[in-house]
């Protein structure tokens, strides 16, 4: 059993590229595994409701390319999460696909794992009239219908799946994962090595998940060294260093709080986390604190379609009628709702984004009587088919163009149109229908797995 | 007279990171975070930061605000909104909950104590 094990991460999200001399000087510092994350839901629930992937496949092939290269050199596994970003099982599909045509072409010799993550809308349904699933965070309460309508369910794996898998093949190239909790296969890595503390392997995962983005500044390639109760941090940019800061701020990133972060199994407790400067670019973290929760938890993520989206979008100079957009627009919808009874039911919703004085923030804009020189619009027209959603948007648009306002003196037109045509389908739109934990038997349950060799 | 009230600085002017980002598909994360212990401090003790600001600046209700702390170990302060609207879907205005923050630089923070008694 070794002390001391490195990992080495190329970037934070699996496809966005590194510099590949950063790399290969990780690689230089003998590291046990490369893992990469390559999921997230922040671009938004088009991705997993749509099958999309975050990255195109040429900019995955290009990060997958060099990885290998790493593999087959130090002979040490590769393992990937998440991937595709949604995590579906197409996706892991595809990354194994991709893999199995770089190792023929450069004559590598691979053994692949698959871990899929894709969960049956009939497990779902069981444990929600068990009630053994609960709203994670922010998410509202679930309905029957927000299962049924899920186009696709994923559950983020803990660290078990990916455990059972090494464990099984100690021989594994490379491990394709499809949706986890972006720390797992960190932790599987460290727990396959004994390295058995949760504390210490969560917040390492949590950290290393995101690349060199605890590095002043924001960097790519990260080794970490983990032991028993501590592990460091350097990024592999001479340019960048890690501080006790900067790494203490890292679990600020995207999350709740940043002391105490909840994953599948229990909360990890960064209360009496320390930070140390071990040389100008390295810190050493310990102090974490695992607290196992009472009944293992997965998170499920699903997206269903809300829609068809037409958009049209414009300008504004005409200081009059810029001085009452508010009562105007709203006029344009009273007038779009008497005609589609859609609008008020709810089935289709018009929206308007006014650029330049709250289209940011909204609801949320302090600034409520700011007075612009010009506006931007952005007409949004959703309805339950494209052509419903294009007959309304073309519509508002017109309106928008031509309807009378008190005080008008510019008779021609009111709006500035760029494009041509000036109403776009932009298709389906998604909306995250289950962000929810779900109790599972075992880590293992919803997850399973197959091996290919190339 | 004057010169002991002195002009406040910006939260802009003390802080080195103020930012938004989703935290999830259901909630609005705020951080600022210092460079330096003295400004940290300064702010934090100045009291301004409160939930009932960000309640008043982004009127919301308190309820919407689901975490509210100073961070020591960072040097930072954070606070978590409940979401109001769905990410990524029908009516979103920022998919990735980047440009929220700005209000908060505007933020004046009254001169500390000590550096009030210390000038001439």
């Amino acid at each position: 059993m070794k002390e001391e094990i490195k990992i080495l991460t190329p970037v934070g999200m699996f496809g966005y590229g590194f510099p590949e001399a950063d790399f290969w000087r990780g690689m230089e510092r003998g590291p046990d595994a490369i893992i990469v994350d390559a999921g997230s839901t922040d671009p938004g629930p088009y991705q997993l409701g749509l099958g999309k992937m975050i990255v195109a496949p040429s900019a995955l092939e290009r990060d997958l390319r060099v990885c290998l290269a790493g593999v087959v050199r130090a002979r040490i596994p590769l393992l990937i999460s998440s991937a595709g970003g949604p995590g579906i099982g197409a996706h892991v599909d595809a990354t194994v696909e991709m893999i199995g045509r770089i190792a023929k072409e450069t004559g590598q010799r691979l053994k692949v794992a698959a871990i899929y993550s894709d969960i049956k809308s009939e497990l779902v349904h069981e444990r929600f009239a068990q009630g053994r699933i609960v709203p994670c965070a922010s998410a509202p309460q679930l309905t029957a219908a927000d299962i049924d309508e899920s186009t696709r369910i994923v559950a983020q794996m803990g660290f078990e799946p990916i455990l059972e898998v090494l464990r099984a093949h100690p021989d594994v190239d490379v491990v394709v994962a499809g949706r986890s909790y972006d720390p797992a296969p960190f932790a599987a890595f460290c727990v396959l090595h004994g390295l058995d503390d949760p504390g210490i392997y969560w917040h390492m995962g949590k950290i290393m998940e995101c690349g060199a983005v605890c590095a002043e500044p924001k960097g790519s390639v990260i080794l970490a060294t983990i032991r028993k109760d501590s592990f460091d941090l350097e990024p592999m940019s001479t340019a960048e260093r890690c501080t006790t800061l900067s790494v203490a701020a890292h679990t600020l990133y995207e999350k709740t709080r940043p002391d105490l972060l909840a994953g599948p199994g229990g909360v990890l407790d960064l209360g009496r986390s320390r930070y140390l400067q071990l040389d100008e670019r390295t810190v050493r973290v310990s102090g974490g604190a695992f607290r196992p929760s009472p009944a293992y938890q997965v998170k499920l993520e699903g997206a269903a379609l809300a829609g068809h989206r037409t958009i049209f979008i414009g300008g504004i100079r005409d200081p009059i009628l810029i001085g009452q957009i508010d009562p105007f627009l709203q006029g344009i919808k009273a007038r779009l709702a008497a005609i589609y009874p859609e609008l008020v039911s709810g089935k289709a919703r018009l929206i308007f984004h006014i650029y330049g004085k709250n289209g940011v923030m909204g609801e949320l804009e302090p600034q409520k009587d700011f007075v612009p020189l010009e506006v931007g619009i952005l007409g949004e027209v959703t309805a339950q088919t494209q052509e419903l959603a294009h007959a309304i948007c073309s519509n508002a648009r017109i309106n928008v163009l031509h309807t009378p306002y008190p005080g008008q003196m510019a008779t021609a037109g009111n709006f500035a149109i760029p494009l041509n045509p000036p109403e776009n389908d932009i298709g389906p739109v998604c909306r995250f229908s289950l962000y929810h934990l779900m109790e599972v038997d075992s880590p293992l349950e919803p997850f399973n797995s197959r091996i290919v060799e190339f | 007279m004057n010169d002991k009230i002195k002009h406040g600085d910006r939260l802009r002017d003390l802080a080195k990171v103020i930012r938004s980002k989703n935290s999830g598909p259901f909630e609005l994360t705020f951080d600022v975070i210092f460079s330096q212990f003295e400004p940290y401090l300064r702010v934090k003790n100045s009291g301004v930061l409160t939930r009932e600001l960000v309640c008043r600046l982004y009127g919301v209700p308190d309820h919407a605000v689901v975490a509210f702390m100073f961070f020591d170990p960072a040097l930072a302060f954070k606070f978590t909104l409940r979401r109001g609207w769905a990410q990524g879907s029908i009516g979103e205005r920022d998919t990735f909950g980047a440009q929220q923050h700005a209000p908060l630089m505007e933020i004046e923070i009254p001169a500390s104590r000590e550096a009030r008694d210390s000038r001439p």
